[in-house]
């Protein structure tokens, strides 16, 4: 089978399960689901780190990995940091 | 130390693993920071599994991004005002996009330079910056929407659809020229005319309409991690962009299905600009007047009550009410009232907005419930306090098919004993429809700021009462 089609494999599951989960999620989380989301989206960063790092990269190629890399990690450190923040707050009655 | 490919495979499988038990975790609030903490955890193997590969060989660019991102994603972490969470968030989306169309660009170069392009990977690649774009504009624009930098009115125009779908057809056209030819133009054309098409397809949206917004473009920014997956051939991302993609997509839904209307009308009906022809039920009612109230009579009615229900939107964000909310909360159950919040799913201007809000005024958690769960006990409340919250309370949505949010599931602060309304003005919300609502016999309406009302009901309580 072609790598292509691994690919469509494993993105149709993922979808599925994508799907299963989402659901599961609690309506007063949603905030942090959209904060969390955000955040595994800065997943991107390893599509950064890959234009990046590659040793034949020319100089235009490293900018723009770079930029990507700094705006992925934004996403991933302020992404997880917030959610987590959030997060905190969400208290059961205490006493 | 470097690992092979296979070993980073395996890296990456658990850390997608991690990454699902991340989202599960937020089923129940007792649960979601464990599953935070296993989302950085599945981050950071993903991150080490990358720069230990043999395709990662200089670090200097990658060190330097990493370091800078860290400091600034911290910092605004720390600092962002919970009320300001959407900007945030659609701040954040549009950071995504753009690295997408970054990543999509960088590893044309770098596969051109190596003479290692083929149609397959350029018709990914031209998925992966056309979505991007979208993303990264779309969210600019919701940003400066939601901060007040532009208007949240719908900007509108003739042939705008029209014009839209043109657009999307020659974005698309030149994608497929780029893959067949490898001109350089056509992918430099694709790129401009998608930033654009971010921009005109979000600017005709309401700022009302944000949190279906809001949740789109998290959707967007899934697909563009996924497309940016399959240009690399890395099934992480392509795992985690189905994740977050399908993630806003179901929000999506049930934002749209919180307002009784299709994502196709979000997207391209503009609301509350038709007006009815003949009077409707509401403007009969408006003749009849509305009453208006002090502080003192809604607190003669609170602190003998059983129940009272409250019921928050986004007024009370921009008034900042939470906190004096949770201070009233408390002084009415210490005379033994009952104190519950309402949530409907679209008050406020992202998915869950109201409840992070209470949540940051200290206010439990199992005290704050969900449209269905609270609904059969409106009948039984003494009484609704509506604090910044319009069209999610109109019982025109069930009782006149005339209305144009006839059919909206609503909250049924009308069955309750009586309803206040904090208000500032007598603007409808912004449906643009009269509220009936106002006109009923147990309604009265108290005029003034938010969080200055129920600090007033506040010291009122603390001073004995009425």
């Amino acid at each position: 089978m072609p790598d292509t089609l691994v690919a469509l494999y494993v993105f149709v599951l993922a979808c599925f399960i994508g799907y299963w989960v989402i659901w599961g999620v609690t309506p007063s989380l949603h905030t942090p689901l959209v904060a969390l989301t955000n955040a595994i989206s800065g997943i991107i960063i390893i599509g950064a780190l890959l234009v990046t790092g590659l040793e034949s990269a020319g100089a235009a190629a490293e900018l723009f990995g770079f930029v990507a890399v700094l705006l992925a990690s934004i996403n991933v450190f302020g992404g997880f940091l917030v959610t987590n923040r959030m997060l905190a707050m969400f208290k059961k009655k205490d006493k | 130390m470097e690992i092979s490919a296979n070993t980073q495979a395996i890296a990456y499988l658990i850390s997608a693993v991690l990454f699902i038990l991340a989202l599960k975790g937020l089923t129940h609030p007792a649960s979601a920071r464990r599953g935070n903490y296993l989302g950085m955890i599945g981050m950071g193997i993903a991150i080490v599994a990358t720069l230990l590969g043999n395709e990662v060989r200089s670090y200097g660019f990658i060190i330097a991004g990493v370091a800078a991102g860290a400091v600034i994603g911290s910092v605004l972490a720390a600092r962002v005002q919970m009320t300001a969470m959407p900007q945030l968030v659609a701040a954040l989306h549009s950071f995504v996009g753009m690295a997408a169309v970054l990543v999509a660009i960088g590893t044309y170069l770098n596969h051109d330079a190596a003479g290692t392009l083929n149609p397959v990977m350029m018709g990914e690649l031209s998925a992966g910056i056309i979505i991007g774009a979208i993303t990264f504009s779309g969210s600019v624009v919701a940003f400066a929407k939601l901060q007040g930098l532009v208007s949240g009115a719908p900007v509108k125009f003739k042939g705008q659809h029209l014009l839209n779908a043109a657009m999307a057809v020659a974005t698309v056209l030149l994608g497929i020229h780029f893959g067949m030819t490898e001109s350089m133009a056509s992918l430099v054309l694709m790129t401009l005319l998608a930033f654009v098409l971010g921009f005109t397809l979000i600017i005709p949206i309401g700022g009302a309409d944000m949190p279906v917004i809001i949740s789109m473009l998290n959707s967007y920014s899934g697909w563009a991690a996924a497309a940016t997956g399959f240009t690399l051939g890395n099934l992480l991302l392509i795992i985690v962009g189905a994740l977050v993609g399908f993630s806003g997509a179901i929000l999506s839904f049930i934002m749209c299905r919180a307002m009784n209307r299709s994502i196709i009308n979000v997207v391209f009906g503009g609301f509350g600009s038709e007006s009815g022809g003949e009077m409707s039920a509401a403007g009969q009612a408006a003749q009849k007047g509305v009453k208006s109230a002090s502080v003192d009579d809604a607190i003669y009615w609170m602190e003998d009550a059983n129940k009272v229900i409250i019921v928050p939107g986004y007024g009370m964000a921009v008034a900042q009410a939470q906190h004096a909310l949770k201070e009233m909360m408390e002084l009415l159950e210490a005379r033994g009232v009952e104190v519950k919040f309402a949530i409907h799913p679209v008050a406020g201007r992202m998915p869950g907005h109201m409840n992070v809000l209470l949540a940051e005024a200290d206010i439990p958690y199992d005290h704050v419930l969900e449209m269905d769960e609270v609904n059969p006990e409106f009948p039984t409340a003494d009484v609704t306090l509506v604090v910044g919250a319009n069209d999610v309370v109109n019982p025109a949505a069930k009782s006149d098919s005339s209305s144009p949010i006839y059919g909206m599931p609503i909250l049924d602060a009308a069955k309750s004993r009586q309803v206040y309304f904090l208000k500032r003005s007598m603007s409808p919300g912004y449906s643009g429809v009269d509220n009936l609502l106002f006109y009923q016999d147990n309604t009265s309406l108290i005029f003034g700021d938010a969080k200055d009302t129920i600090e007033g009901m506040v010291s009122a309580l603390k001073g004995g009462g009425h």
